[in-house]
């Protein structure tokens, strides 16, 4: 039993470095593995609509037709499924957070199938 | 007998769901006579997402990534009482090193649960500058989790069929200092928590639960323990904890006091639990392969949360999706006994005493 018996916890405190970072002056530092966006390498994709398909927030949307890719980055909880089960694993995990916004976000990217076709079918 | 005059005293006040002390929404209506609580009526139901729902349309293991989001702190218990449940189902059985990493990540949330529930307690009775201390050494374990999980409060690493994310030797270095400097941190916490006269003031004696009302109402996780049952589902044989020679915390007065003992003494257990895992994590795999779809069946599991034991069924019907799985979680079992402390108690300790049994209303609505 006893009063003040933070005062020791209190005063070293005062005389050290604050625990908290001074961001953004600081830059935030990403751990190895952080789970921050997805990013895809778009010449390597082949459409075949497995990430979209598996994705459990459905944040995904592959259209082979228009040959798009597109991900809302509101809806992705950067779970990381996508990245282990595409085929060609041409999706990857990116260190840094989608910037935070008044609006939520889209990307689409557009995955150049027309140069592929042209030499698969050897024309 | 009571006159009409005495009946005039009584008040209803509305506590919650939005209040100042509690971090999920609950909601009682305290009958007050003479600024003491004479009942207190909760209703639940403000968040309630259907998540149970999602797994006839998710296929098993991304239905994983779903679970963890039950609740925000003990995500990875959520995961983890998924995955076994599917596991046992399948029939898999998952390698040693797997099995050692889920049981340091589910000490590791326990840690900071722990240390969470601490800081939020300190906040409830007014000690600010404990609640930020408390909260400082946290965010210790959180750097943990995302330097070994790449996620602070969404792990995502447990699969069905092992983990995804293997802990290598520098990184268990890492962990093994952090460990004993939290453990050096959490002593001073300790000595505030259990001998300051301002915190005996606010914590001792009140909101009592006796043994007997404890067993009564089914009360789990430390709220039991504090009120001196044994009961403890780590020594039921999951994971590994046979392998790492731990007893259950208990307390005997079953008072605010006695529940906040027990789960700082828990909290130097787990600290100790993962200093072990890391010298004595075996080689090995840490996952093996599981596909196909479910066999048509069911299976239940129990698990030791940070906040008392949960509980998961999951039912099979030979294709990918399950036909039905349900999650009980420990503040659902909880809350009786809390209508039961609050009987009695001054309106000023009412939010001590809630946030004693550790409430996680969105666990309990899924
Ligand atoms: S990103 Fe991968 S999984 Fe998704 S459509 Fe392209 S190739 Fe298929
Ligand atoms: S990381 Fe997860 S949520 Fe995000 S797009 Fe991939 S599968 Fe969907």
């Amino acid at each position: 039993m006893g009063n003040f018996k933070i005062s020791g916890l209190i005063l070293r405190s005062l005389f050290r470095r604050p625990a908290t970072s001074g961001y953004p002056a600081v830059p935030k530092e990403w751990g190895e593995r952080t789970r921050g966006r997805i990013e895809i390498d778009a010449p390597e994709c082949i459409l075949c609509g497995t990430c979209a398909r598996k994705c459990p927030t459905e944040a995904l949307v592959v259209s082979k037709a228009e040959a798009t890719w597109e991900i809302d980055r509101m809806r992705c909880v950067q779970c990381g499924h996508c990245v282990e089960i595409c085929p060609k694993k041409c999706l990857r995990m990116a260190k840094e957070y989608t910037a935070p916004g008044y609006e939520g976000r889209t990307d689409l990217i557009e995955i150049p199938v027309a140069k592929k076709k042209t030499s698969d079918d050897g024309i | 007998m009571r006159g009409v005059n005495d009946l005039g005293k009584r008040t209803v006040i509305p506590f919650g769901p939005q209040h100042p002390i509690l971090p999920e929404p609950v909601h009682l209506d305290l009958v007050i006579e003479d600024e003491k609580v004479i009942e207190a009526i909760p209703s639940i139901g403000f968040i309630h997402r259907g998540l149970e729902k999602l797994a006839e349309v998710r296929e098993y293991p991304e239905m994983v990534y779903v679970i963890e989001r039950i609740c925000g702190i003990c995500s990875f218990g959520h995961g983890l009482g998924y995955v076994t449940a599917v596991e046992g189902l399948m029939g898999v059985e998952v390698p040693e090193r797997a099995d050692y990493l889920r049981t340091m990540w589910h000490e590791m949330s326990r840690i900071h649960s722990h240390m969470l529930w601490l800081g939020l307690t300190a906040d409830s009775f007014g000690f600010e500058s404990l609640f930020m201390h408390t909260w400082k050494v946290r965010e210790r374990i959180m750097n943990m989790f995302d330097l070994t999980t790449g996620g602070r409060v969404i792990h995502s690493v447990c699969k069905v069929g092992g983990v995804r994310k293997d802990v290598g030797g520098e990184m268990l270095e890492r962990i093994a200092s952090e460990v004993r400097d939290i453990r050096k941190e959490t002593k001073e916490l300790t000595k505030v928590f259990l001998n300051d006269t301002s915190v005996k003031n606010r914590l001792c004696g009140v909101g009592i639960l006796s043994e007997d009302d404890a067993r009564d109402l089914c009360a789990v996780g430390p709220v039991a323990r504090a009120s001196g049952i044994n009961q403890d589902l780590r020594l039921n044989g999951m994971c590994k904890y046979g392998e790492l020679g731990f007893e259950p915390v208990t307390g005997k007065s079953g008072d605010c006091y006695a529940r906040c003992k027990v789960r700082i003494l828990e909290l130097g257990q787990s600290l100790d639990m993962v200093e072990k895992i890391t010298s004595v994590l075996p080689d090995g795999p840490v996952e093996v392969p599981v596909k196909g779809p479910l066999p048509t069946g069911e299976f239940m599991m129990r698990l030791e949360q940070p906040r008392g034991e949960a509980f998961y069924y999951v039912k099979g019907n030979g294709t990918k999706h399950l036909e039905r799985m349900r999650v009980r979680t420990p503040t659902n079992m909880n809350l009786p006994s809390m209508v039961r402390m609050l009987q009695g108690c001054d309106l000023a300790d009412v939010p001590v005493i809630i946030l004693t049994i550790d409430p996680c209303i969105s666990c309990t609505e899924r």
